[in-house]
């Protein structure tokens, strides 16, 4: 029978994400997907998911969930406070499987966002080729918006077998976001150009999956071409500027077309990096050129393969993994404790 | 000269020119269907805009490295789009709570509100561009007497499916929004569909004509509609009949 998970409390920002929802921007429809597609994929190998599964990305609070039918392997990517019934072990960065009635609840989100994924994958009907929510326009996921109490997931095909894995948590590279100028750096003056690449912005409060709007120095547009322009193409990663000078970050639910000048636009090996944002964090960019940015994505995919590869079979949920109690998972047995 | 502009790793933007233009965009148009009979395995979807037209690719594909020279040989020889889009004749109903700015863009004009509708309903609209959300097209040919710069305050929402028009634009939200542009009526019929294979209504290079209905005929088509009832080729108008230029 197919499992099914039942919502007991959606968290606070918690959509279904997949790999995108690529080949319908000409129609205006965003791409959407995974803020943090590489973590995506991690949380998706430890439950045993091809990598672009649906899965659910957390934000701020994570949700509590009960497995209403079946039997469920869940995976989390991602660094939370984690509890399970049964005294069960589970932590951050591995898997555990969960009997019908069993519940998870996972707390406040550190770092920005984690991925839960769920072996056989999240089995809502897809959308135009994706089952990714697209809030602002309602569309995908669980009735296009965050997850909410008495949704129920219908869960993928899968038998899991008891066996439960891990890996250490998936870590970025740090240092400054890369940039390839354009596709409008020449509507902006040398001096916001020199800015861009020197000073340090700031991650407002205005931030969402949408796009970061930066404090910071103003970038000022070249009086000779206007601070608008006649709206073309976009994609995450553009760094658009609106006539006051405050330049937006694009992310994955981005608009597909834009009227404000782009003065650059972050490569795609960084655009993971820019899900963790937070606002109050502080952000610096580098122009890098194309062949350094493609070698980036390159070394990146490398990077993911072989942490896949690394993945590690763990005693399987019941049994005694001191490891994990003694790493993230001490909570587990206080919220639970009055359950037989 | 076509320009090849970067939009990060993964898109080119090949950019025609800087105006909103019939001919201008006639030629996105041909390059857009150039690149789709072209089939490079690194295309992953194209973009036309008004002006250009923006190619998403995988950066790490076979022929990735060598993708903007080839889209900018294809600039060069992709002949304008002689075929139009499919044209349309969509029914509207204008004024009253459907467009609560119909009265004052007809004051501003020195027109009656019905010499407004007459000009807007013998106007052919070119679709350039989808954007702004799902299925929101741009469309140009506002007749430049008709032109309004948009509401200083914009509205905090605007029913879906209302017309508006700011400048020489012309558009129909899809979805409730908030949204600045001056509305003069509503369609019944909703122009991103879900429940169909492709659900925009409109594509790039379509071309749109108004019909005002009634409030009674709005009401049936709004039901039907909402019942999925309404074939959206019954307005669809034939390639030989009759067509403003």
């Amino acid at each position: 029978m197919a499992a099914v998970i039942e919502v007991v409390d959606g968290g606070l920002g918690t959509t279904l994400q997949d790999a995108g929802r690529p080949g319908f921007r000409r129609y205006g429809v965003a791409l959407s997907g995974a803020l943090e597609p590489l973590w995506l994929a991690c949380a998706n190998a430890l439950a045993g998911n091809p990598s672009g599964a649906a899965a659910l990305e957390l934000r701020l609070t994570g949700p509590r969930l009960r497995v209403a039918a079946g039997r469920v392997r869940f995976a989390l990517a991602g660094s939370a406070d984690v509890a399970v019934s049964r005294r069960l072990t589970f932590a951050p960065w591995q898997s555990v499987t969960l009997e019908e009635g069993d519940e998870l609840k996972i707390g406040a989100v550190r770092g920005g966002i984690a991925y839960l994924a769920i072996a056989g994958g999240i089995d809502t009907p897809p959308l135009l080729g994706s089952r990714a929510t697209h809030l602002r326009a309602g569309l995908g996921g669980v009735e296009g918006r965050a997850l909410a109490a008495g949704d129920h997931l219908p869960v993928g095909a899968d038998e899991p077998d008891g066996s439960e894995r891990r890996q250490s948590a998936f870590a970025h590279e740090d240092g400054p976001i890369r940039l390839l100028p354009g596709p409008q750096d020449d509507h902006f003056t040398p001096a916001a150009r020199r800015t861009l690449a020197e000073e340090e912005f700031i991650v407002s409060r205005d931030a969402d999956r949408m796009g970061l709007r930066l404090d910071g120095p103003a970038l000022t547009h070249d009086d000779r071409f206007g601070d608008e322009i006649i709206s073309d193409g976009v994609a995450p990663g553009a760094l658009q500027v609106p006539p006051d000078g405050r330049p937006i970050l694009l992310l994955a639910d981005c608009q597909t077309v834009g009227g404000y000048p782009k003065i650059a636009t972050a490569i795609g090996a960084d655009l993971p990096r820019l899900a963790h944002a937070l606002p109050g964090d502080r952000l610096r960019f580098a122009c890098v050129s194309r062949e350094q940015a493609v070698a980036a994505r390159r070394a990146q995919q490398a990077r993911l393969a072989a942490w896949i590869e690394g993945i590690a079979p763990c005693a399987p949920a019941g049994g005694l993994d001191e490891a994990a109690l003694y790493s993230a998972n001490l909570i587990s047995g206080a919220l639970y404790s009055e359950e037989p | 000269m076509p320009r090849l502009l970067p939009l990060g790793d993964a898109a080119w933007t090949v950019e025609f020119g800087d105006a909103i233009d019939p001919a201008l965009h006639a030629r996105v148009m041909g390059f857009a269907r150039a690149l789709e009979e072209a089939a490079l395995p690194a295309v992953v979807e194209s973009v036309p805009t008004f002006r250009s037209c923006t190619v998403h690719f995988d950066p790490l594909a076979e022929g990735a490295d060598v993708l903007g020279d080839r889209l900018l040989e294809l600039a060069a020889s992709a002949p304008e789009a002689a075929i139009a889009g499919r044209r349309w004749r969509i029914p509207v109903l204008f004024g009253g709570e459907a467009g609560p700015d119909l009265a004052a863009l007809a004051a501003n004009c020195a027109l009656t509100e019905e010499a407004v509708v007459a000009r807007l309903c013998a106007t052919a609209f070119r679709v350039y561009m989808l954007g702004f959300m799902p299925g929101f097209p741009y469309m140009g040919g506002l007749p430049g007497e008709l032109a309004m710069p948009r509401l200083a305050t914009p509205r905090k929402t605007v029913p879906a499916r209302s017309l508006a028009v700011t400048g020489t634009l012309c558009a129909i939200y899809p979805f409730a929004s908030p949204g600045g542009w001056r509305l003069l009526g509503r369609t019944p019929l909703n122009v991103f569909d879900t429940r169909q294979s492709s659900p925009a209504l409109f594509a790039p290079g379509d071309e749109v004509m108004w019909q005002a209905v009634d409030s009674e005929a709005f009401a049936r088509m709004e039901a039907a509609d909402a019942q999925g009832l309404l074939a959206r080729e019954a307005f669809l108008v034939a390639p030989e009949a009759p067509w403003p230029r």
